[in-house]
């Protein structure tokens, strides 16, 4: 049986955390937008135009030299990556009740994204063709 | 016709936990979820309890789940849930008994953003504060909300996270905040742009799926977004 009566003034004043979560939002709202054109160009780019039996070293080394496929490449990274992020974020916020679980799983969460932008960014910054000459057969 | 009824009953003196009875009733297609509820009450089984007032879809009290879907059991009408009408308390809630709730949480929630008339300002000598109807206009719709609780125990947020303010208080924030006779906005504001006010909103619309009164729910959720995020 329900014996609380009524608390009065209702629920305790918020701490101020919206700063934060407006950015996160509008980050959604804006990054979510730009996918749009950034992920639907590089599918027609990579699968209809081009298929996936001509997308070779050559093609690579070719797409890369061009600081715009740099900056493209980049930016569907990190807006892709951050975006998918700041879901499994609020998702962990949703969900995880214990404060020290939602703990370790922000911090795992910061990590794998830190490891993954980390070495996506290098990959496509650092790309030298001459490294991979061996590989590719050549 | 024909009715199977399946509630789920809960006696916290009795039951350890929620279970499910059946009931077989005879009503018009045209009777409401509440006559099936009442034939049971009055005729079968005075055990079984529930919250109703009006019986014309304008209290609010007797919001539940009829058929996994959060509806006025005044408002449904038999012929649309069915002859099979299972019957749940609302979700998200603690169960005082059967489909009654301890909406405790939501009045909390509701009392939180201030839901009365502020402004300091002396009204016109003579008259009350008037408003065009374009200004009206603004916040008709959230004006309709009955605070049956249909939005906020429909989303999924408030089952997870009991601290979420929930869809219900911030529709009547809504109705204050763009009332042009209204001062107290920015306060309100400021009391939504919290981790567990709007932003806790993820746009799933279950709410505006809910609502009894057709109000656009996440709509104006997402205009209380905007303001803050222009007003940043």
């Amino acid at each position: 049986m329900a014996t609380r009566l009524s608390r009065g003034g209702g629920r305790a004043r918020p701490a101020g955390s919206g700063g934060f979560e407006l950015f996160s939002w509008y980050f959604f709202r804006i990054s979510g937008l730009a996918l749009v054109f950034l992920a639907v160009f590089h599918v027609i780019i990579m699968h209809v135009i081009n298929t996936v039996d001509e997308i070779d070293h050559a093609f690579v080394v070719d797409r890369w030299s061009s600081p715009f496929w740099q900056i493209y490449d980049f930016l569907l990274l990190t807006l892709a990556l951050l975006h998918g992020v700041n879901g499994a974020r609020v998702s962990i916020d949703d969900y995880f009740r214990s404060s020290s679980w939602r703990l370790a799983a922000y911090s795992a969460l910061s990590l794998i994204t830190l490891v993954f932008l980390v070495m996506g960014a290098l990959a496509i910054v650092t790309f030298d063709p001459s490294q991979f000459e061996a590989v590719a057969g050549r | 016709m024909r009715v199977d009824v399946r509630i789920l009953r809960y006696n916290p003196e009795v039951d350890t936990k929620p279970h499910y009875e059946n009931y077989v009733v005879d009503q018009e297609p045209t009777d409401k979820v509440l006559d099936v509820l009442n034939t049971i009450k009055w005729y079968q089984d005075g055990t079984l309890s529930y919250r109703r007032s009006c019986a014309h879809g304008v209290c609010g009290s007797d919001a539940m789940r009829i058929n996994g879907r959060n509806a006025l059991a005044c408002k449904l009408l038999v012929q649309d849930a069915g002859s099979s009408i299972t019957i749940e308390p609302l979700l998200g809630f603690d169960v005082v008994k059967d489909l009654i709730v301890d909406m405790e949480d939501f009045w909390d929630g509701y009392k939180s953003i201030q839901p009365f008339l502020i402004n300091n300002d002396p009204p016109p000598s003579g008259r009350e504060r008037i408003q065009t109807p374009e200004e009206r206009e603004i916040f008709d719709d959230t004006t309709k909300c009955i605070m049956c609780a249909a939005c906020t125990t429909a989303c999924p947020i408030t089952w997870t996270n009991p601290d979420f303010i929930g869809p219900a208080a911030i529709v009547n924030a809504h109705r204050f905040i763009y009332d042009s006779r209204d001062k107290g906005g920015e306060e309100r504001l400021e009391i939504l742009n919290d981790r567990n006010g709007v932003w806790r909103c993820r746009t799933v619309f279950n709410c505006t799926d809910a609502c009894p009164r057709g109000i656009k729910v996440t709509r104006a959720i997402e205009q209380v977004k905007r303001t803050l995020l222009y007003n940043s």
